[in-house]
């Protein structure tokens, strides 16, 4: 079994995705033709695989590997083998009808393209899932078509039930990809192997290992979630909100048995054990029988054959977990059976549905002279699923019953399940193949009519192929069966089906006529049977249903209830918090790592260094007491220029400069402005806040102190430093280091910190241009009706109108002034940067700059503004000075 | 007499984070203002002390000699101050605008964007 290497397959999960993202485009340029044109991708798809058929029946497989992350040994691997083969045809083959179908169905939706784009990348993903060897490209892939599901359930996304829905289907699906995830990573830290292909003889290494049950579960969970196994059978109805086409090929031909898909290929790794065999026959059964007996009950055609679905993934489950060759040989050709008549009946709903106006079952009938072709297929489909031959379907359920054909107490219990399920399953087949038809004609809101070409198609090419298949049984199953058995199986499985008289003699066709018995005598009850089924399900006041609406809601109302407490919006808890963390990070590590620093002598300062102390500690402690703001702002000026002497004290002249006019600057602002407030003068907290903040203050800045005295006693690297001083002047050509640090070493640093000056600058423009309602006049403003209410609603303010009116008045004066007095600093400040070079200067220019343009712009505009006019002054004002100063 | 300047950075500290536990705007932009000048201090300090002699090479020689004031941390305040300064400009006019929009100073009052009693998430799909 040498593997052939072909590059070409990795194309093949690839192609789909191309195709839809030209999907919008090509149904925008052909409209009603796009569905046929889009088809060609998945068409030439199914055409390509189609010439792997011989090497992959002569038992060789064919793989390809892209590198992806080295350093993990993780490559972007596919590989196809009976079982992938299989698959990825049933995937493209019947994508290509649905995307065809589609065209037709979707006629005239205005997001059809988008919803074309969807099926396509649905179908990319569930190809890539199929074709995946890496374990993690498997995940990616089975993530992606829960997403892509999650799009297209809820492609009518207007309607509350189809949100629901996807949600649903993403909670459920997605969550059983992280499982999968996990189950992933502990499969490859035990074995150490990425790859599928070569996983499947290490079964015995793994099954001794003591995380093995982990590992097993983990992946149950992942297929159970994601093929609708009880008790996570509850999303697949609830998918039906999606459009008919979609229903046809997520919801029973491809995605919901990539669970299946993932059960089988893992069968010979994790298979053939207790836990196994007794878990997915229990759970299988439990799904086979819930499903169909709930199918009885619904009266919505989507419904019946949604419920029938989780029925048959049931039985693919059961027939998994049995795990003999003919199980498995049987579990082949229910696959494919059951892809191709559930497909061809949820078509035939749509047609129908479209065709009429309804699909509930109880409202149609006598359609057959109406709907003959729609009949037709029907039929043909409802033979196969009741297993009627010469159809395919009748070899799914001989073969299933001889793989039970065992005198054993528990082999006969699951064979009773299957003939009950077979049974129900049977009819809800012959339901809808039949009530619809005959029988005398019903009203129906539009007049009853045959699918066009694109709508009819797919069912016939189905029926043919169901029919075929069970014709040629022998070929059928020597190109499919054989192979993906032999794959699922990790043995050679020879394929023994063939037509003959003698097996319409063997005892085992006694069950089959039992099950048609059984179907015949519920269908001829089927009302009744419904009657009493929606009685039973109505006295139940709980379901899963519910039960994860329950989950949902109360998630939701946990996050709520987890925001409010982090998140209450009050912003002296936020702080406190902040600081309390402040003051434990910076002593804690200190205490705890036993590195406080030692007590240190008396400090050895000067006397006039004593008094620059002194005195910013005299503004910290006013600025602290002070009983009106005018005295608190003085004192604020009063320390920064303790700061600005401490700078010039210790051999920072630059420093000091900048500090003194940026604290003259901010005490003149803030003295502006805060006359302008009319706020309660003290600073107003309660005896206990006063000890409560005063605490943590004096717990964070002792902790700070530490913590700078600890890095004091640790040496200093100067290597920097000594860099700058001495490659300043050779290369550099400044004298002022910390200037030329500034402007060239660090030269991008500084333009950045000019950037956030502008955007400062910018930024309070905007603000004090913002008013409710926005700017009255220029850009933005409203029209001339609509400024009436917002003039109105500006007279409101408490501000009398009159000191409105002069302010006004003055303002516009002192705009005028401004705007000459700036322009001329700006000159003035601009000769002065050509001449000198220094660096300092030219910061604090540039910074002058953009802040005195940003106002000079607001200038002429805000000037009818009393307020903003008056700011405008103030900021303009200082800004000359500063310019006057230099 | 670095550890005197470790002990007004820890009193500057104090006193800036005394201010913003405060819930008065105002008193919090002070609070800020003197925090911009603990955290340089804090800077100039770490970068060690030297008394009097500024990082300039003078006229006519090719590099300076030892001691002179570490120009690094010098550089970094610089660009400290100014940035700090746009930053306390652009709070003050926040501070100064929210004043006239909301009436109001006391930060428990300026709740637009998180009300008290906000709707409860919506419970639905």
């Amino acid at each position: 079994m040498a593997p052939s290497l072909d590059f070409t397959i990795a194309l093949i999960p690839i192609a789909p995705f191309l195709a839809a993202f030209l999907a919008p485009w090509v149904h925008k340029f052909t409209g009603q033709y796009a569905g046929w044109i889009l088809a060609i991708i998945p068409a030439s798809v199914f055409v390509y695989l189609l010439n792997f058929i011989q090497l992959i029946a002569s038992g060789s497989f064919v793989s390809t590997a892209l590198e992806w992350v080295p350093s993990y040994g993780l490559n972007f691997s596919f590989f196809l083998d009976g079982l992938s083969l299989t698959f990825a045809l049933l995937i493209s083959g019947i994508g290509t009808i649905i995307v065809i179908y589609s065209g037709k169905y979707l006629k005239g939706h205005k997001h059809q393209g988008r919803f074309l784009a969807f099926i396509l990348m649905f179908m990319g993903s569930m190809l890539g899932l199929v074709l995946a060897d890496n374990m993690v490209v498997l995940f990616i892939f089975w993530e992606l078509t829960s997403i892509t599901s999650f799009l297209l359930i809820g492609f009518d996304h207007a309607r509350q039930a189809s949100r629901r829905a996807a949600i649903q289907a993403l909670v459920v699906t997605g969550g059983g990809g992280l499982a999968l995830l996990v189950g992933v990573i502990l499969l490859q830290q035990v074995l150490g192997v990425w790859e599928l292909s070569a996983l499947r003889n290490y079964g015995q290494i793994l099954q001794e290992q003591a995380i093995f049950p982990v590992i097993l579960i983990l992946f149950i969970l992942a297929a159970f979630t994601k093929s609708a196994q009880f008790p996570f059978h509850f999303w697949l109805p609830n998918a039906m909100e999606a459009p008919t086409p979609v229903s046809a090929f997520l919801h029973s031909a491809t995605m919901v048995k990539a669970g299946v898909y993932l059960l089988a290929r893992m069968n010979p790794v994790l298979g053939a054990n207790e836990i196994w065999t007794i878990t997915l026959v229990a759970f299988g059964s439990i799904t086979l029988l819930w499903g169909a007996t709930w199918a009885l009950r619904q009266s919505d055609m989507k419904q019946m054959l949604a419920q029938t679905t989780v029925a048959s993934l049931g039985l693919l489950v059961i027939l998994i977990g049995i795990g003999t060759d003919i199980a498995i040989a049987a579990m082949v050709i229910y696959l494919i059976a059951h892809a191709l008549y559930k497909a061809t009946l949820f078509l035939v709903a749509g047609i129908i549905d479209h065709g009429t106006g309804t699909r509930e079952i109880t409202e149609l009938g006598g359609m057959m002279k109406l709907m003959p072709l729609t009949f037709i297929v029907a039929a043909v489909a409802a033979i196969s699923m009741a297993g009627f031959p010469p159809a395919v379907g009748f070899f799914a359920k001989e073969e299933m019953y001889l793989a039970l054909a065992q005198m054993e107490w528990h082999t006969i219990a699951v064979l009773i399940v299957l003939i009950l399920g077979n049974a129900m399953m049977l009819v809800v087949g012959a339901a809808i193949a039949i009530k619809p038809f005959f029988g005398g004609l019903k009203a129906t809101s539009i007049k009853p009519h045959d699918g066009s070409l694109a709508l009819i198609i797919g069912p016939v090419i189905f029926g043919v192929a169901a029919l075929s298949a069970g014709v040629f049984v022998k070929e059928f199953g020597d190109i499919f069966i054989s192979p993906t058995a032999s794959a699922i199986y990790n043995l050679e499985v020879e394929n023994h089906l063939k037509w003959y008289l003698g097996m319409f003699l063997k005892p085992i066709i006694l069950l089959s006529v039992l099950t048609w018995v059984i179907g015949g005598l519920l269908f001829w009850k089927f009302d009744e049977v419904r009657k009493i089924l929606r009685r039973v399900d109505e006295s139940f006041k709980w379901d899963f249903d519910i039960g994860f609406d329950w989950l949902m809601f109360g998630l939701i109302r946990f996050a709520d209830k987890v925001t409010r407490i982090w998140h209450h919006g009050r912003l002296e808890i936020y702080m406190i918090v902040v600081f309390i963390s402040l003051g434990v990070a910076s002593i804690l590590p200190l205490i705890l790592t036993n590195s406080l620093p030692p007590v240190p002598d008396m400090p050895d300062l000067t006397f006039y260094e004593w008094g620059v102390f002194v005195m910013a500690v005299a503004g910290l402690v006013s600025v602290l007491l002070a009983k009106t703001r005018l005295v608190a702002i003085v004192s604020l000026g009063i320390q920064g220029f303790a700061v600005a002497l401490i700078f010039l004290l210790f051999g920072a002249p630059d420093l000091a400069f900048t500090q003194f006019m940026v604290e003259t600057l901010t005490v003149v602002i803030l003295a502006l402005v805060m006359t302008r407030l009319y706020l309660d003068k003290r600073d107003r907290r309660r005896f206990e806040d006063i000890l409560r903040d005063g605490g943590l203050a004096v717990i964070c800045g002792v902790g700070l102190m530490v913590l700078l005295m600890a890095v004091l006693q640790t040496p200093i690297d100067l290597r920097l430093s000594e860099f700058f001083a001495a490659t300043s002047v050779p290369i550099a050509h400044g004298h002022n280091i910390v200037n030329v640090i500034l402007v060239d070493y660090r030269g991008l640093d500084t333009f950045g910190e000019i950037a956030v000056v502008m955007a400062a600058g910018v930024s309070i423009l905007a603000l004090i241009r913002i008013r409710a309602g926005g700017p009255q006049t220029g850009i933005g403003a409203p029209k001339k009706s609509a400024r009436k209410n917002i003039t109105r609603k500006t007279t409101t303010r408490k501000k009398p109108a009159v000191k409105k009116q002069v302010s006004k008045a003055v303002a516009a004066k002192v705009a005028t002034k401004v705007a000459v007095r700036a322009k001329a600093v700006e000159k003035n400040v601009s000769q002065k940067s050509a001449k000198t070079k220094a660096a300092s200067k030219a910061k604090v220019v540039s910074k002058t700059k953009t802040v005195s343009k940003a106002k000079v712009a607001s200038k002429p505009k805000t000037a009818s503004k009393p307020k903003v006019a008056g700011k405008v002054k103030t900021k303009g004002k200082t800004k000359a000075k500063k310019g006057v100063a230099k | 007499m670095e550890f005197a300047l470790a002990a007004l950075v820890g009193l500057f500290f104090a006193t800036a984070i005394y201010l913003l536990l405060s819930k008065a705007v105002i008193r919090m932009l002070l609070g800020i203002a003197i925090l911009g000048n603990a955290v340089n201090l804090l800077i100039f300090t770490a970068g060690r002390l030297t008394r009097e002699i500024p990082p300039i090479v003078p006229q006519g020689q090719k590099q300076l000699i030892e001691p002179f004031a570490n120009p690094l941390p010098q550089a970094l305040i610089l660009t400290a101050i100014v940035i700090g300064f746009a930053l306390f400009t652009f709070l003050l006019v926040l501070g100064y605008r929210a004043y006239q929009e909301l009436d109001a100073d006391d930060t428990d009052t300026m709740r637009i964007a998180e009300p008290e009693n906000a709707p409860r998430p919506p419970l639905s799909y």
